[in-house]
C-alpha cells in the first residue's frame, strides 16, 4: 500500500534556524499519527509542509506516493483544523462549512445539503444560521472540524486543535475525535505539545526536538522504552541518570531512565530491598495529586528526581517531611538504557 | 490623594463622569452645537429686497436649493466628482493597502506608511498650487505626454465635451486628478488597517479548502476589507463634497458645493442658502452609509 504521507530528507531553514532538519518518516493510510514536541521543535513546520503553506528547502514531501513539494494547498487533497479555528467571521456556520464545496463550484442546494450533513455529524445541526462569534469554543472547534471534513480529504491535519479548550471538554473531544477517525477511516495527523493527548489517541507518535525526530514509535513503546533522555523526560516525565551517575550507583555504566512510578521512597535507615539500586537524597517538595503524591528529591549527586508515591505508601512514610534524608530505590530491571548522554 | 483615589476606585461611575464631562461639554457645545446652530440657519430665508435674514422657520431656502436649475447643477456636478474620485481612490488603494498590510514587513512596511502619509504633512495649498503648475498647458505633464508622442491623445481627451477644457489645469480631468491625489491617503490608511486585522490563518484556511488566490481574494479578503473601504470612502466622498479650494484653483469654471457655501456666506451674505448647501453632504453621507449597511458592509465588524 502506498504511504499516505512520506517525508524524504526534508529540511526547512529560516535564516539561521533549522525549523525542520533532515526529517524522514512514513505515515500509513488510516493511521492516527501524532507529532509531539515542545514549541519550536518543528512539529508545526512539518504540518505546514504537508498542508502546502510552506515548501521544503531540501528533500521531498509525498502525498499518496506523488511528490507535492511544489503543489499549492488548494490542489492538495488534505484539509486542516487550525489552532485558532480560522472560521470566517463574515459567514454563518453553514456557509463556513459549505465553503469548500462552494469554491469547488458545487451548486448552492447541494453544498448546503452536505454542509448540513456535516453539521449533524458534529452535533451542531441547529447552529447553522449562527455566526462563529455566537458559538462557544467547543462549538467553534466542531465547526472547524466539519468544515475541514466536508471535502472528504484523504488526510486531516489537526494543529493543536484542543489547545484552547478547558480540561473536561478536551477529554471529551479526545474520545470523540478518536471515534470519528475510526468511523471515517482517514489519516489523522495530530500536532500537540501535550504528551498525554498524544499517548492516549495516536497509533504512533513522532517526538520532535530541535527540528528532528528523536523517536517514532507506538505510545506504549515510547513510554516504556524511551530511546533518548529527551523522550524519557518529555514523554514519561522520567528520571534520567548520566553514565557517570549510573557507574556511581553501581549499575551498568550507561545513561538510563527510571520512571517516577517505579521508584519507592524509604527512610534513610531502612534496609534496601534485594536486587534494587538505591540512591540517597533529601526531600525538596511533596505535591499531593489525589491517588498519589509526587515527591521531589534532590540526590546527593545534585540531580532532582521525582518519585510517585501511592496514597497507602504515603501512610507508611508518615513523619518524613521536606528536608528529611531519604533513600530512593528501584528494581534493577526498571532502568531503561538510553542512546545518548542526558541533556542532549 | 490616597483618599481621593479610593473614593473614585469604589465609585467607578463618578470616575467615568469626571473623565467624560469635560470632553462631552466641548463636544456638545462647540463641536455639535455650532454645527446645529449653522444648520438651523438653513431653515431661515433671506429677504430679497432688504438682503436681511428673516428669522422665521421656513423651507423657502430648501425650495430655492432644489428648484433652481443652477443649484441642482452644482449638487449633481459635485456628487458626480465625489463618486468618481471615491471609486478611483478605492481601486488604486486596494492593491497598495493589500501589499502594506499583508506582504510588506519591517522596513518596507514603515517606508510605505511614511510614503502614504508624507504628502499629508505638507501644506495643502502648496500642493494644490503645485498641481496647477504641473497640469498647466506648458507644464511638465503636457511636456512629458509630448515626449511620449501622445499629445494627440491628450488633445482628444481635452476636447471631449463636459470633462475637457483648454488645458489640464482648467478642466474637470485635471481637477479629478488633484482630488484623487489629495484624498488617496484617506482611503489607503483605513483600508490597510482593516486588512491588517484579518488573521493570516483565514487566508490559509481558504486555500486549504480549495480556493485559488482569486477566490480567496473575492470571498475572504474583500469582504473583510469592506469596513475599511466604507470608512475610507466616507472620507474621500465627504472631503470632495466639501472642498472649495481645489475647484477654485484647478479646473473648469463650474461651481462646486464648497465654493457655493464659501460665496454665499461671504460675498453674497446669504447664510441660509450656504447652510442649506452644507446640509447636502451630510444627507448624502447618511444615504450612502445606510445603503452600505443594507449591503452588509459592516457585518464583518
Amino acid at each position: 500500500m502506498t504511504a499516505a504521507i512520506e517525508f524524504r530528507g526534508v529540511s526547512r531553514i529560516y535564516g539561521e534556524v533549522r525549523a525542520v532538519d533532515d526529517v524522514s518518516f512514513v505515515i500509513e493510510p488510516g493511521e492516527f499519527f501524532a507529532m509531539l514536541g515542545p514549541s519550536g521543535s518543528g512539529k508545526t513546520s512539518c504540518l505546514r509542509l504537508v498542508a502546502g503553506f510552506d515548501t521544503p528547502d531540501r528533500g521531498q514531501v509525498l502525498l499518496d506516493g506523488a511528490d507535492v513539494s511544489d503543489v499549492p494547498p488548494y490542489d492538495r487533497n488534505v484539509n486542516t483544523v487550525f489552532q485558532d479555528y480560522a472560521l470566517f467571521p463574515h459567514m454563518t456556520v453553514l456557509q463556513n462549512v459549505a465553503y469548500g464545496p462552494r469554491v469547488r463550484g458545487i451548486a448552492q442546494p447541494e453544498r448546503e445539503q452536505s454542509a448540513r450533513e456535516m453539521l449533524e455529524l458534529v452535533q451542531l445541526a441547529a447552529q447553522g444560521g449562527r455566526r462563529p462569534s455566537q458559538l462557544s469554543g467547543g462549538q467553534r472547534q466542531r465547526v472547524a472540524l466539519a468544515r475541514a471534513l466536508i471535502n472528504h480529504p484523504k488526510v486531516l491535519l489537526l494543529d493543536e486543535p484542543l489547545g484552547a479548550l478547558d480540561l473536561k471538554l478536551r477529554e471529551e473531544m479526545q474520545i470523540e475525535l478518536k471515534s470519528l477517525q475510526k468511523k471515517l477511516g482517514i489519516t489523522f495527523v495530530y500536532v500537540t505539545h501535550d504528551q498525554g493527548e498524544a499517548l492516549s489517541m495516536a497509533d504512533r507518535v513522532a517526538v520532535f526536538n530541535k527540528g528532528r525526530i528523536e523517536q517514532l514509535a507506538a505510545p506504549r513503546e515510547l513510554y516504556l522504552r524511551p530511546a533518548t533522555a529527551f523522550v524519557a523526560r518529555f514523554v514519561g516525565s522520567a528520571n534520567v541518570a548520566s553514565a557517570a551517575l549510573a557507574a556511581k550507583l553501581g549499575a551498568e555504566a550507561r545513561a538510563f531512565a527510571v520512571r517516577a512510578e517505579n521508584i519507592t521512597v524509604h527512610g534513610e535507615s531502612a534496609a534496601t530491598p534485594a536486587d534494587t539500586i538505591s540512591a540517597p537524597g533529601a526531600v525538596v517538595a511533596v505535591q499531593f495529586h489525589g491517588a498519589a503524591s509526587r515527591w521531589q528529591i534532590q540526590l546527593d549527586s545534585g540531580e532532582v528526581w521525582s518519585a510517585l508515591v501511592p496514597e497507602d505508601e504515603a501512610r507508611r512514610l508518615n513523619g518524613i517531611n521536606v528536608g528529611a534524608r531519604v533513600r530512593l530505590c528501584w528494581p534493577r530491571g526498571a532502568g531503561v538504557a538510553l542512546n545518548e548522554a542526558p541533556g542532549a | 490623594m490616597r483618599a481621593a483615589s479610593t473614593f473614585f476606585w469604589r465609585r467607578p461611575y463618578w470616575y467615568l463622569a469626571l473623565l467624560l464631562v469635560p470632553p462631552l461639554l466641548w463636544f456638545g457645545t462647540v463641536y455639535l452645537g455650532s454645527l446645529f446652530a449653522l444648520l438651523a440657519q438653513s431653515f431661515y430665508a433671506i429677504d430679497d429686497f432688504t438682503a436681511q435674514i428673516v428669522r422665521e422657520p421656513t423651507l423657502a431656502t430648501y425650495a430655492q436649493l432644489v428648484t433652481q436649475p443652477a443649484n441642482v447643477d452644482i449638487v449633481l456636478r459635485t456628487v458626480t466628482m465625489a463618486i468618481a474620485v471615491t471609486i478611483t481612490c478605492a481601486v488604486i488603494a486596494l492593491p497598495i493597502a493589500t501589499y502594506m498590510a499583508r506582504y510588506a514587513s519591517g522596513r518596507m512596511k514603515a517606508l510605505f506608511y511614511v510614503g502614504v502619509m508624507l504628502p499629508m504633512w505638507t501644506s495643502y495649498l502648496v500642493k494644490v498650487y503645485a498641481w496647477r503648475l504641473l497640469l498647466a498647458k506648458e507644464g511638465i505633464i503636457a511636456w512629458f505626454v509630448g515626449k511620449l508622442g501622445l499629445t494627440g491623445v491628450l488633445e482628444t481627451l481635452l476636447a471631449s465635451p463636459g470633462i475637457g477644457g483648454p488645458s489640464l489645469s482648467s478642466s474637470y480631468i485635471g481637477m479629478f486628478l488633484v482630488f484623487v491625489y489629495m484624498w488617496l491617503p484617506f482611503m489607503i490608511l483605513p483600508m490597510a488597517a482593516a486588512l491588517e486585522r484579518v488573521p493570516g490563518s483565514l487566508l490559509q484556511a481558504s486555500a486549504d479548502l480549495g480556493a485559488r488566490p482569486s477566490q480567496t481574494f473575492r470571498n475572504v479578503v474583500l469582504p473583510l476589507a469592506i469596513p475599511g473601504i466604507a470608512a475610507g470612502s466616507v472620507f474621500t466622498f465627504s472631503l470632495t463634497l466639501g472642498d472649495y479650494i481645489i475647484p477654485s484653483v484647478v479646473g473648469a469654471p463650474g461651481y462646486f458645493i464648497g465654493m457655493m457655501v464659501y460665496v454665499q456666506q461671504g460675498t453674497a451674505g446669504n447664510i441660509p442658502l450656504a447652510a442649506a448647501f452644507s446640509v447636502v453632504p451630510i444627507v448624502l453621507i447618511f444615504v450612502y452609509l445606510s445603503i452600505a449597511k443594507r449591503f452588509g458592509a459592516f457585518d464583518a465588524l
